[in-house]
């Protein structure tokens, strides 16, 4: 005996919810278990989409109560300036308190040096996880997602980091229905990903759905770049171009916002939420594929920061 | 993939897991449900290219999409449960790609314990084996609603239809007999093709759906109003603010069933009982809201409630009580013993709790069960008794997968120990009562 499917074409349950309705759901279930068993949380924040999506899914969770965490941030001092602008918008509008790690402080300090790529993407760790000893956060929510890349697709939603905030992905705790164990020894904290679940395009059809305020830099617009690794990154101040690379406008947007230095643009025509959600349905390439310098580093990039307590 | 954006918002989300050993092709058949469903991508397909040629194979190995992305450096992970992602333009799909061995008993239910949907590999020259018969133990063990029979390498079998036949009629036989609610019969060849996205041109014979039709039609969510209604209190929202002075809400999701303003609600453990002022769902006010909804709820009399307390339609609210029987798997590398001192996370409460007794473990390799082992030790599924500390409002899990459901803490370094099943074992049908029969005590471990 084999059965075949048992609901006929067409037909609609009433209390089935859309895939949006389902992921956010489950993301303010998260937020608020947190709110619930920790003593001090806090965002990371950057002014990049999945923050964003992360600090509008917490307004809502608590809402019409202000949001119960605080923000940091981990300032690389060569973010986007439009994004640096946005952040702070967005801080004064609804009130909130934001903490800022800043990496040229520890570079100028001494206390961090420079490499030699030029890129400050991996120099944020130590910032990070010495901002959550000082502050004593318990509870740190990343906008990580599993669809970015294959060490985030074992991440668990609760991730337990120990007091150097390293993660071991043999030590992970299995999680089971939505009982998320957040239990730790002092000088430990968890890591939180609300958003673990989403795509790419489940942020970016959300966004448009709520109507969520972005940085300009995500649409597409006349930039001035140069071609380093077979990506587009923005000229200025923090090293690009070399001698030997020239600077050219073209129009082009970001799929993901993180340093300038390992940032890539992709060319695009998408000027509005409709057409960039139409590009990257279309698209060919993973989002860190396109456009992150720092996971092309080797095999494991992703995994070795992770585990050093990178988010 | 020409998907437009009113297609995307219209879909629903299947949340589904997969379970068969490396050798029943489990790898190849998410490898090729990725890849013929256009979800991989560019980037990842030059990946596996890569790694295929590294391993001197000449074609791209589909079965590296899934496992060559969890590089050697993995291994030995002791919980191993990736989440994938794909879609089609009917439907979104969340995939716990959990490996089926028997000594990764707590991946599986790891991964089953939030699936909608469990897909149960068997090779077709092989048939029904001691593995598959502890997939179906678990998909029934965790109540997943809807089970999948994948008969693989059918092209090694001369697309012979008998041998389907029989495998599913062994197999459904089994799995109905554990209390499997639907099975799904459908033969494939995961390597050629067969029945995973495209339908088969060697096996005219069926006329069933393929593997991503069937989960692209399969209803993600059962009649609602039948449930019992739970609401676990997870946050009480306070603003005290000059625009919301007397505002008072309890925050949390809908664990079951639906909730309606006017309602008169008890408020477990108390039993206080009042009536539902307003439900606030995420900034829209609305009259009705259901499973898994998250929402804030507002009650029209100021009593004491916070975190951890259940709010249940007064005529229809769970049993309260101290001592909990379940089914366990046990997830931990340390063992669990009769008399240790444990935490006991039931939805958003957390009670301090004793063992009080291990009366049987199964062993999944026959199924055979083993009176009073004293000890569960890792992947062990058996039965226990725990008293608690403070009053639960507890479902069995046969009504209620969330309500129903605990895990057990080691209160000394936070160890997830446990995963619990509250109520009588996973064969019974409905309720307590059906164990007393000579049939289901066989299964009653």
């Amino acid at each position: 005996m084999s059965t075949v499917a048992t609901v006929p074409e067409g037909t609609v349950n009433p209390y089935a919810l859309s895939h949006l309705d389902s992921l956010e759901s489950e993301a303010v279930h998260i937020f608020r278990e947190v709110a619930g068993e920790f003593e001090r949380p806090v965002i990371l924040f950057s002014g990049g989409k999945d923050s964003i999506l992360m600090l509008h899914l917490a307004l809502k969770a608590f809402a019409p109560a202000p949001v119960p965490f605080t923000l940091l941030h981990v300032d690389t001092g060569h973010n986007f300036p439009e994004v640096l602008e946005y952040r702070d918008r967005t801080v004064e509008k609804h009130g909130l308190r934001l903490h800022v790690a800043s990496v040229q402080e520890y570079i100028d300090a001494g206390k961090l040096r420079e490499r030699p790529d030029g890129t400050r993407n991996p120099l944020q760790t130590v910032p990070l996880t010495e901002a959550i000893q000082q502050h004593r956060f318990d509870a740190v929510f990343g906008g990580g997602r599993r669809d970015e890349e294959k060490a985030r697709a074992k991440e668990r939603v609760f991730s337990l980091r120990d007091e150097f905030s390293q993660w071991d992905p043999r030590r992970q705790r299995p999680e089971l229905w939505q009982l998320y164990n957040g239990r730790h020894a002092p000088g430990e904290h968890v890591r939180v990903f609300p958003i673990s679940n989403w795509t790419e395009l489940d942020v970016w059809q959300y966004i448009e759905r709520e109507g969520i305020e972005l940085p300009g830099i995500y649409f597409a617009h006349e930039r001035e770049v140069f071609s380093r690794s077979g990506m587009w990154l923005t000229a200025g101040d923090w090293g690009g171009p070399k001698d030997h690379e020239k600077v050219e406008t073209r129009q082009v947007r970001y799929r993901t916002v993180g340093d300038m230095s390992c940032t890539g643009a992709v060319d695009s025509d998408a000027t509005t939420l409709d057409a960039v959600i139409t590009e990257i349905a279309a698209s060919r390439l993973t989002e860190r594929g396109a456009t992150r310098a720092d996971d092309k580093m080797s095999e494991a990039a992703m995994e070795d920061r992770k585990r050093e307590g990178y988010f | 993939m020409s998907i437009t954006t009113e297609q995307l918002s219209a879909t629903t989300l299947l949340r589904f897991a997969t379970a068969g050993s490396v050798d029943d092709g489990k790898s190849t058949l998410v490898g090729r449900l990725l890849h013929d469903s256009k979800s991989v991508l560019t980037d990842q397909l030059e990946a596996v290219a890569l790694a295929s040629t590294n391993r001197g194979q000449e074609a791209p190995d589909l079965a590296l999409l899934t496992d060559g992305l969890r590089a050697e450096r993995e291994q030995g992970i002791t919980i191993d449960v990736a989440y994938r992602y794909f879609a089609t333009p009917r439907r979104r799909f969340i995939l716990a790609d959990t490996p089926g061995h028997v000594q990764y008993t707590r991946n599986m239910v790891t991964g089953a314990s939030t699936a909608e949907l469990a897909v149960v590999l068997v090779d077709a020259r092989n048939g029904v084996v001691e593995q598959t018969r502890r997939h179906a133990a678990v998909a029934a063990l965790l109540r997943v609603p809807h089970v999948v029979l994948a008969v693989n390498k059918m092209d090694l079998v001369d697309y012979a239809e008998p041998v389907f036949a029989s495998i599913a009629e062994e197999f459904t036989a089994y799995a109905a007999s554990l209390g499997v609610p639907e099975i799904t019969a459908i033969p494939i060849s995961a390597l050629a093709g067969d029945n995973v996205v495209e339908p088969s041109a060697h096996m005219d014979w069926y006329g069933g759906p393929t593997v991503l039709e069937h989960l692209e039609t399969v209803p993600v969510s059962h009649d609602l109003t039948a449930c019992h209604a739970r609401f676990p209190v997870q946050y009480v929202i306070r603003p005290q603010s000059a625009e919301h002075p007397d505002y008072r809400g309890y925050a949390g999701q809908i664990a079951a069933g639906v909730f309606r303003v006017g309602e008169t609600v008890s408020v477990l453990p108390s039993g206080r009982t009042t009536t539902i002022e307003g439900i606030d769902a995420l900034g829209e006010s609305v009259d009705i809201a259901w499973a898994p909804q998250s929402v804030t709820i507002r009650l029209a009399d100021d009593i004491d409630i916070s975190r951890g307390d259940l709010i249940a339609p007064a005529d229809d609210a769970p049993t309260i009580t101290q001592d909990v029987e379940a089914t366990v798997c046990h997830v931990a590398d340390q063992p669990l013993t009769v008399g240790q001192r444990v935490l006991l996370k039931h939805t958003t409460r957390t009670v301090k709790a004793i063992v009080k007794d291990i009366p049987s473990r199964l062993t999944l390799d026959d199924l055979s069960q083993h009176p009073d082992p004293g000890q569960l030790v890792a992947n062990d599924i058996g039965r226990v008794v725990v008293r608690t500390a403070e009053p639960l409002a507890l479902d069995t899990y046969a009504a209620s997968r969330r309500t129903g459901s605990f895990l057990l803490i080691d209160p000394a370094d936070g160890t997830t120990l446990t995963a619990g099943m509250a109520g009588a074992s996973f064969a019974a049908e409905a309720d307590a009562d059906a164990d007393t029969s000579a049939e289901d005590a066989e299964w009653d471990f």
